[in-house]
């Protein structure tokens, strides 16, 4: 099983890339249902023997992140009628430029930090560049939607380090990770849903009325 | 089994004020569940009471600190709600009350969690049950603070969640992250980990707690969602924030990387007093000052602990006396805001005229929102120095003092006018409803007497809890 969880990983990166690359919000929002269903796999072929804890931990987190989350975003922007991210603080080709930088820097930090058995050797760089992505996505583009994406993104890979400790944290705390993190992208979904038909537009930069 | 009493009482309340209609029942039950979580919280305090959960839920001197001006707070504000209610056209009824009682449940969560990542949980939830609130009055301004707000404490809790998973990878013995385990086994905690761990939880809950740099979102959320809920932010979400910080304070200075933790710490609050000062001087509005005010006072918080010496028991006793002080002024902005249309200097002025109840403790909010004797904030403001000047830090000392005065002046300038200045239309003098007055009289009160008097058993609960937080003996 090994190789398995190594492509899954890599395959992790990749989306990633594609959520970095790609201005149609419909295609950000569909490479998040396929890492939401990337990560779900993730636990099962990570760690030998099946354990009711590690496929309820599958299951729960294929019906958030692969199906609820990514269907709900999708009627979000059909309500709003917005189709791309136009003008990003950061063009899209320094975009995936910086994403390259942080899978580097990844691998670099990666090897300084001495976790007792991670699973994988790639566990812990590909999680922290999945945090750094989220953090460039969340931070560099305009859109309110966009930056729902990279707070997912950002969430994801937090995820993936967790795996490393899967076994030493209870399921039930995992369970209310899970739905904070639901509850939050929901009522965030729901603010965007707001700020579209206050401003007729989903673009955050129109929130700067509040200033000193 | 009290503490999970604790828990889901609130929680159920929150439920079912959603499903009631009437809004009198609702009322009766946001105050009836305030009250029964004040006696059961009051009952903690004479003696220990058993675990639950394995051991996750268990009460220690810093957390029934906490969950008791929790407890206080929120008893004065749901009083405080049904006043507002009543005044302010009750759109968002059923969601405004359900968001505050989820937040008591979730906030009691934090106070008790002794497992880190429950702690985290019910950290993340007291952040998501106040958004609503926050957006009450649904117009733009609110929107995009509500947005600011959950945005950057998404993103703040999100790095908490991942130094939570860091220290338990830096663990090596003992039940993964639960607070008794890490403290008994720290010596075998893995150093590089943890510190990285730390770093993590302090910017996460520093967030949350809105200390400079990390404080953007505060001043445009307390600015534009109803006071009563700033004031349950300023008072309760922060003091919550802030014992996330202490936990892990706490199983790094049992590690003994004090010299690491204690740096840190003084910076984040001095850095928290310099840019509060900056901003108050000029501010125009009463909501946004107070929301700066809050970040010099979370900087105090984490000043007093990064100190040392006398400094954690400055800083628990600086917590008590600022969470009460906090329902204090925010409440009777509230009523200002409520008589005025406005919390701006230019427009709310000649309150002391108009509003004689809130207009008085208005001003003696000043002074002991400013630390100004004989408030209880500035016993624990004149502890802190103290410590720092005992610690060999006396540049620390004459620093936060030249920045307490002139956050004192920033503070006054606006609160004289509001209070003092002549309204320019002579306007009649309201007279004001008890319910929502008979609140911040009680707790200016309760200031009031612990910065002349503090009760013995109190003084033990903040001892035994500055202990595990590095006190030394004065």
């Amino acid at each position: 099983m090994s190789g398995l969880h190594e492509l899954l990983l890599l395959c992790v990166v990749l989306t990633n890339f594609w959520v970095l690359g790609t201005t149609r919000l419909s295609s950000t929002i569909r490479a998040t249902a396929i890492q939401g269903a990337l990560l779900a796999a993730l636990p099962v072929t990570l760690h030998p023997g099946w354990s009711l804890h590690l496929v309820a931990l599958a299951a729960g987190t294929f019906l958030v992140k692969a199906v609820v989350l990514p269907s709900f975003l999708f009627w979000a922007i059909r309500e709003a009628a917005v189709r791309r991210e136009i003008e990003p603080l950061i063009g899209f080709s320094a975009s995936l430029a910086l994403g390259a930088v942080a899978v580097a820097l990844s691998f670099g930090i990666a090897q300084r930090i001495p976790l007792p058995e991670p699973g994988s050797t790639l566990l812990i760089p590909v999680a922290l560049s999945t945090v750094m992505v989220g953090l460039l996505v969340l931070t560099t583009r305009n859109k309110a939607l966009s930056q729902v994406v990279g707070y997912l993104v950002l969430e994801n890979g937090i995820y993936v380090f967790g795996l490393s400790q899967a076994e030493r944290v209870p399921f039930l705390v995992e369970l209310g990770v899970l739905l904070d993190i639901f509850v939050g992208i929901f009522i965030m979904g729901i603010v965007v849903f707001h700020i579209n038909r206050a401003f007729d537009s989903l673009d955050s930069t129109r929130l700067s009325e509040l200033k000193d | 089994m009290v503490l999970l009493i604790l828990i889901l009482l609130p929680a159920a309340a929150a439920g079912a004020a959603y499903l009631v209609r009437p809004v009198r029942l609702r009322s009766v039950l946001l105050i009836g569940t305030a009250l029964v979580h004040v006696v059961l919280a009051g009952s903690l305090w004479a003696g220990p009471v058993a675990p639950a959960l394995r051991g996750w839920l268990a009460i220690d001197p810093l957390g029934l600190l906490v969950l008791s001006l929790v407890s206080i707070l929120f008893l004065v504000i749901a009083v405080y709600a049904v006043g507002f209610l009543q005044a302010e056209s009750p759109r968002g009824g059923r969601v405004f009350v359900s968001g505050l009682l989820a937040f008591l449940a979730a906030a009691t969560l934090v106070a008790v969690s002794h497992h880190l990542a429950l702690l985290w949980v019910g950290m993340e939830t007291t952040t998501l049950a106040l958004a609503p609130l926050v957006y009450h009055r649904h117009d733009r301004r609110s929107l995009e603070a509500v947005w600011k707000y959950l945005l950057l404490s998404s993103v703040g809790i999100a790095l908490a969640l991942l130094g939570t998973f860091f220290l338990a990878a830096a663990q090596r013995s003992g039940h993964p992250l639960l607070l008794e385990d890490l403290i008994a086994g720290s010596a075998t905690l893995h150093p590089a980990l943890l510190r990285t761990a730390f770093i993590f939880l302090l910017v996460g809950y520093g967030t949350k707690m809105g200390l400079a740099p990390l404080h953007a979102w505060k001043p445009d959320t307390y600015g534009e969602a109803p006071s009563l809920v700033a004031g349950l932010m300023a008072g309760g979400l922060t003091s919550c924030a802030f014992l996330g910080v202490a936990r892990i304070t706490e199983v790094t200075m049992a590690a003994g990387l004090a010299a690491f933790v204690q740096p840190l710490l003084l910076a984040f609050g001095l850095v928290s007093l310099v840019v509060a000062a900056a901003f108050m001087i000029g501010q125009s509005d009463l909501k946004r000052l107070l929301a700066y005010s809050s970040v010099e006072h979370m900087g105090l918080l984490v000043l007093g602990l990064g100190l040392g010496g006398a400094g954690p028991y400055g800083t628990v006793l600086h917590l008590v006396n600022n969470a009460l002080t906090k329902g204090v002024v925010f409440l009777t902005v509230g009523n200002v805001v409520l008589a005025t249309g406005s919390a701006s200097a230019g427009l709310a002025r000649g309150i002391l005229r108009r509003l004689p109840v809130s207009g008085v403790v208005l001003l003696l909010g000043l002074f002991a929102v400013t630390g100004s004797p004989p408030f209880g904030l500035f016993l624990s403001e004149f502890t802190i120095l103290n410590a720092a000047i005992a610690q060999g830090h006396p540049w620390v000392a004459l620093i936060v003092v030249g920045l307490l005065a002139v956050i004192f002046v920033g503070m006054a300038a606006v609160v004289l006018d509001v209070v003092y200045a002549p309204a320019e239309s002579p306007a009649p003098v309201v007279r004001e409803n008890i319910l929502l007055t008979a609140g911040p009289v009680a707790l200016l009160l309760a200031v009031l007497l612990f910065g002349l008097y503090l009760p013995p058993p109190l003084h033990r609960v903040l001892f035994a809890a500055a202990q595990g937080l590095g006190v030394t003996a004065p």
